[in-house]
Parts: structure tokens; C-alpha cells; sequence
């Protein structure tokens, strides 16, 4: 008994988790399905586009130049080890596009989005307004969960776009201003050797941590314990849950796009 | 009209509803009492299938409320939460026209908000209330909201889950005899949540008393001031002492 306890523990645990993993595949099924399914809220989407998308865009600007300088310093310190120095330009370039842009981007948006969506509902399911909802004949998966994943798939790449430029133009502001670079020669090596997939395969990324936010965000706000404990938890794991799982399907999306 | 039979509920091991059974007529307007905590708000979230029984049926109209078009169902009746539910994002006229912004029953924005507006006043509140945001104002404007919003698409059916707490006995006579106004002449079918006797005694056709998860008691308000029944004694004349425990 005692031997076999652990071994209980381990089985409870996994048969939590594949649980948990059930109702998400559930939920996600149910969001997509009203995502495609009529009636559509336009009004709710444009607020959600405003909410997530442009109110979003300082931090992750701020963050993509930040981003973009030291990863130009710390190229040209590395590079100078090899006599590299010179490929400052191409490898910001690439590791914001297609790495640095949309994790960093999408990791700074899961903290802004899916906490502040995951309290919204949660708060909404403590005090009945869910509840209200579905009296008032308005599906609140339609209503409230569809709109925001659809915001968030949408906008979400074109944050990682803006981030990729800015993330590009803070390079850019080292490289010239400390490290000596050609302003001319900068833009040209940057673009000439930028390819359009290592953007493309960013922005594709970007659409679908996008999509994970909301709907983790969604979903703990959805299944949100009662009182105030029940939402700061909700906010906790929609966070958690997201950023761990933007980083695991970049794992996975860069394997599918760049291993040979 | 509704009906409840052997609706049984229990939250983990805390057994709430044990076989409820109840009904009510169309255009009536019923009334339940009992202690706090003793299952009344559950009762009428199931029939709204907010909470699913663990056993028992609910019928609307002969049909079983749990199956078919939720939708087409829910659009027949009006809701008043008791903690109001009002949707803090929006102003309070749109929270009143929810759903004559939206859905089968949309209308034009400035009609909608006429109507809201109209409602508002039925309530006791003035126009400029309505622009106004649901975090602005006090608990007692708040549930009056509610209750404007649960009128507004003029339902069959309206559940009030205590309508006057909260209200001060002025506005609290306003209320009940909207209630009353609305099931008399518009036929509606009413259940309502009150702890308080004063509106049992305006609104009610017939009283039912929730105790210990079952109907205990149900009739009319001149069968219950001369029913001798020990529950109903101590629970309308608000004793401390009798069968009903004050620890619960
Ligand atoms: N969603 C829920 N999860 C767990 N327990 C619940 C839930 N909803 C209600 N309960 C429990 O059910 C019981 C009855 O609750 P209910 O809200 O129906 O009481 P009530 O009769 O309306 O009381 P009051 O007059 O104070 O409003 C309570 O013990 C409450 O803790
Ligand atoms: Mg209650």
C-alpha cells in the first residue's frame, strides 16, 4: 500500500491533466465553432481589437527595442571572437523576426491579455454577470470568448510586425551610433539578406500564441472559482498556462518551419 | 405553467434541494420564503437551467425545460439576480435594452432607448441615471436596474430574486406594486425571493415555503396568516425561537 502510493499519486495526476486537457480541447472546439457561426457580435470584436491589439502596442514596442539593442551588442561582442563583427545586421535581423519578435512579443502580450481577459470574465462569472447573459438569450461563448480569440488571432501578428521593425530599428540605432555601422550599409546588409518566410514564419507565430492567449485567458476566466481568490487564481494559471504554452508551440512551430 | 418535481440538488456534500416539488399557474404570482441559505436562488436557477438538478424534472409548459432550443426557451423570461448582475462595462440605459440591442428582438438604438428609459422611470429612477455607469450607483438603484432589465423585453415569465432588499419602504412599495401592476395586467407568471412579509402580503397569489431543501408549506397569504403550521408561525412573525433552528 504504502509502495503503491506514489504510484496512486502519479495515476491521480495524470488523470487530472488529461481531464484538464479534455476541456480545453472542448473549449477551443466550442470557441471556433462560434467564431464561425452566426450571430456575430462586430461590436465586441472591435473593442477587443482596440483592447488587445492597439493598447498593446507600447509595451511591445517598448520591448522589441530594447530587444533589438542588446541583441546588438551582444553580437557584435560575440561575433568579435570570430572576426564576425560585420553580420550585426542579418542576425538581429533574424533573431527578431523570427524568434525574438513573436516570443517576446507574444510573452508581453499573454501578461497584459490574458490576465486582464481572465479577470474581466472571472469577475463577470463571481458576480453573476454570465450568469445574466444566458438569461438574456446571448451565449456568452459567442459573446464574450469568440471576439476576443478572433482580436487576438488578428492582432497579434501585426504587433509582431510593428515589433520586428522596431525591434530592427533599435539594432539599428546601436549598431550606428555606438558600434561604428554605416547607416547606408546597416539597411542594405538588413535587407538584402532578410527573407521573406523569416518574417512570414514570425507573423504566422505570432497569430497563433495570439490565439492561445485569449483563449487561456478565456478559459480560466470561464471555469473562474468563486469570490475574489477564485479570479486572482483564474488570472494566475490563464498566465502561467499561456506563456508556457507560447513557448512550447515555438518549439514546435520552429521544428515544423526550419529543421531540414 | 412551471413545474418542479422531485428537483433534487446537493453542491459536494452539501445537499441544498431534496426533492422539491412545486407548481404554478399561468399568471400567477408566487411567492418563496424561507431562511437564508436554504436553496431559494438555487430553485430558480434550475428552472433557468443555470444550475443543473442532480434529479428530478422541470417542466415549462408541459415540456422539459432542459431540452430543446435554450434560446427560444430563455427568451420567454426575465431574470432579476439578487445581486442585481448588471454589466459593469456598459451604461445603464444598454444594460436595461440588452436585449433590444441585440438578437431576434433588436430594434433602432434610439427606440431601444426609449423604451429603456421608460422602464427606468417604472422603477423609480430618473432619466439621466440611465447614462450612467452600473459602479456609479448605490445597491438599491442597482437592483432597480435589474428589475428594469428583467421587464424591459415584456417576458411571459419573470423570477425576482428579492426585488426590495436594499430598497428603503417607500421605493420598496413602488416595487411591489410594479410587480403586482405587471402580473395583473399584463398576465405575466411570476415567482419571487422575499424575506419580506410586507411584500409577500402585495404581490403574492400564493406563498411556498422552503425548508430543509423541501416545500414545507405552500398556500395562499390568507392561508398562510391562519395556518397554524409551526414553520410558517415562526418564519412570518420572525421569532428567534421555534422549529426552524436560528444556526444554520
Ligand atoms: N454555485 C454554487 N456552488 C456551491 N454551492 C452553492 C452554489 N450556489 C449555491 N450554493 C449553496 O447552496 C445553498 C443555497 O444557496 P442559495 O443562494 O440558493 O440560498 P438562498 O435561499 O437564496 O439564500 P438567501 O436568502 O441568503 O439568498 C448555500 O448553502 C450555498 O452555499
Ligand atoms: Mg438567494
Amino acid at each position: 500500500m504504502i509502495l503503491l502510493s506514489p504510484v496512486a499519486a502519479l495515476g491521480r495526476a495524470t488523470m487530472a491533466m488529461v481531464a484538464t486537457l479534455g476541456r480545453v480541447s472542448m473549449f477551443t472546439a466550442q470557441t471556433l465553432r462560434h467564431m464561425i457561426t452566426p450571430p456575430y457580435y462586430p461590436h465586441e470584436l472591435w473593442h477587443a481589437l482596440i483592447a488587445i491589439g492597439w493598447l498593446s502596442l507600447p509595451v511591445v514596442g517598448m520591448t522589441a527595442v530594447f530587444t533589438g539593442a542588446a541583441l546588438a551588442l551582444q553580437i557584435y561582442a560575440g561575433g568579435a571572437r570570430f572576426s564576425a563583427e560585420a553580420v550585426v545586421p542579418q542576425i538581429v535581423a533574424i533573431g527578431m523576426t523570427r524568434e525574438l519578435g513573436p516570443v517576446l512579443g507574444g510573452l508581453m502580450v499573454a501578461a497584459r491579455v490574458a490576465s486582464s481577459v481572465a479577470a474581466e470574465i472571472g469577475t463577470m462569472k463571481v458576480t453573476e454577470q454570465i450568469d445574466a447573459l444566458v438569461t438574456l438569450s446571448t451565449n456568452p461563448m459567442k459573446y464574450l470568448t469568440a471576439p476576443r480569440v478572433l482580436a487576438a488571432t488578428l492582432s497579434v501578428p501585426i504587433l509582431v510586425a510593428v515589433g520586428d521593425a522596431i525591434g530592427i530599428m533599435g539594432g539599428f540605432l546601436v549598431g550606428t551610433s555606438r558600434l561604428g555601422f554605416n547607416e547606408a550599409t546597416y539597411l542594405k546588409n538588413t535587407f538584402d539578406f532578410l527573407e521573406v518566410w523569416d518574417v512570414g514564419s514570425g507573423l504566422v507565430k505570432g497569430a497563433v500564441f495570439g490565439f492561445l492567449i485569449a483563449l487561456m485567458g478565456c478559459y480560466f476566466g470561464m471555469n473562474s472559482g468563486r469570490g475574489a481568490q477564485g479570479v486572482g487564481a483564474a488570472v494566475k494559471a490563464a498566465v502561467v498556462a499561456s506563456s508556457v504554452l507560447i513557448l512550447a508551440s515555438n518549439y514546435l512551430l520552429t521544428e515544423a518551419f526550419f529543421s531540414s | 405553467m412551471i413545474e418542479l418535481q422531485n428537483v433534487k440538488k446537493a453542491f459536494g456534500s452539501n445537499a441544498v434541494l431534496c426533492g422539491v416539488d412545486l407548481s404554478i399557474a399561468k399568471g400567477e404570482s408566487m411567492v418563496i420564503i424561507g431562511g437564508s441559505g436554504t436553496g431559494k436562488s438555487v430553485t430558480l436557477k434550475s428552472v433557468l437551467g443555470l444550475v443543473t438538478p442532480d434529479s428530478g424534472t422541470i417542466l415549462v409548459d408541459g415540456k422539459d425545460a432542459t431540452k430543446g432550443d435554450r434560446d427560444a426557451f430563455l427568451e420567454r423570461f426575465g431574470m432579476l439576480f439578487q445581486g442585481a448582475a448588471l454589466f459593469d462595462s456598459m451604461k445603464v440605459w444598454e444594460n436595461v435594452a440588452f436585449r433590444l440591442l441585440r438578437g431576434p428582438r433588436k430594434k433602432p438604438r434610439a427606440e431601444a432607448r426609449a423604451i429603456a428609459i421608460e422602464k427606468l422611470r417604472r422603477v423609480g429612477l430618473r432619466e439621466s441615471v440611465g447614462d450612467q455607469f452600473p459602479a456609479e450607483l448605490s445597491g438599491g438603484m442597482q437592483k432597480r436596474v435589474g428589475l428594469a432589465r428583467a421587464i424591459a423585453a415584456d417576458p411571459e415569465i419573470i423570477f425576482f430574486d428579492e426585488p426590495t432588499t436594499g430598497l428603503d419602504p417607500i421605493m420598496a412599495g413602488v416595487i411591489n406594486d410594479l410587480i403586482r401592476e405587471i402580473v395583473v395586467e399584463m398576465g405575466v407568471t411570476a415567482m419571487t425571493i422575499t424575506h419580506d412579509m410586507t411584500s409577500v402580503r402585495s404581490i403574492a397569489d400564493k406563498v411556498a415555503m422552503l425548508h430543509e431543501g423541501v416545500i414545507k408549506w405552500t398556500g395562499t397569504v390568507a392561508e398562510m396568516d391562519a395556518t397554524d403550521d409551526p414553520y410558517v408561525q415562526q418564519f412570518i412573525h420572525g421569532r428567534a425561537t421555534g422549529p426552524i433552528e436560528a444556526v444554520r
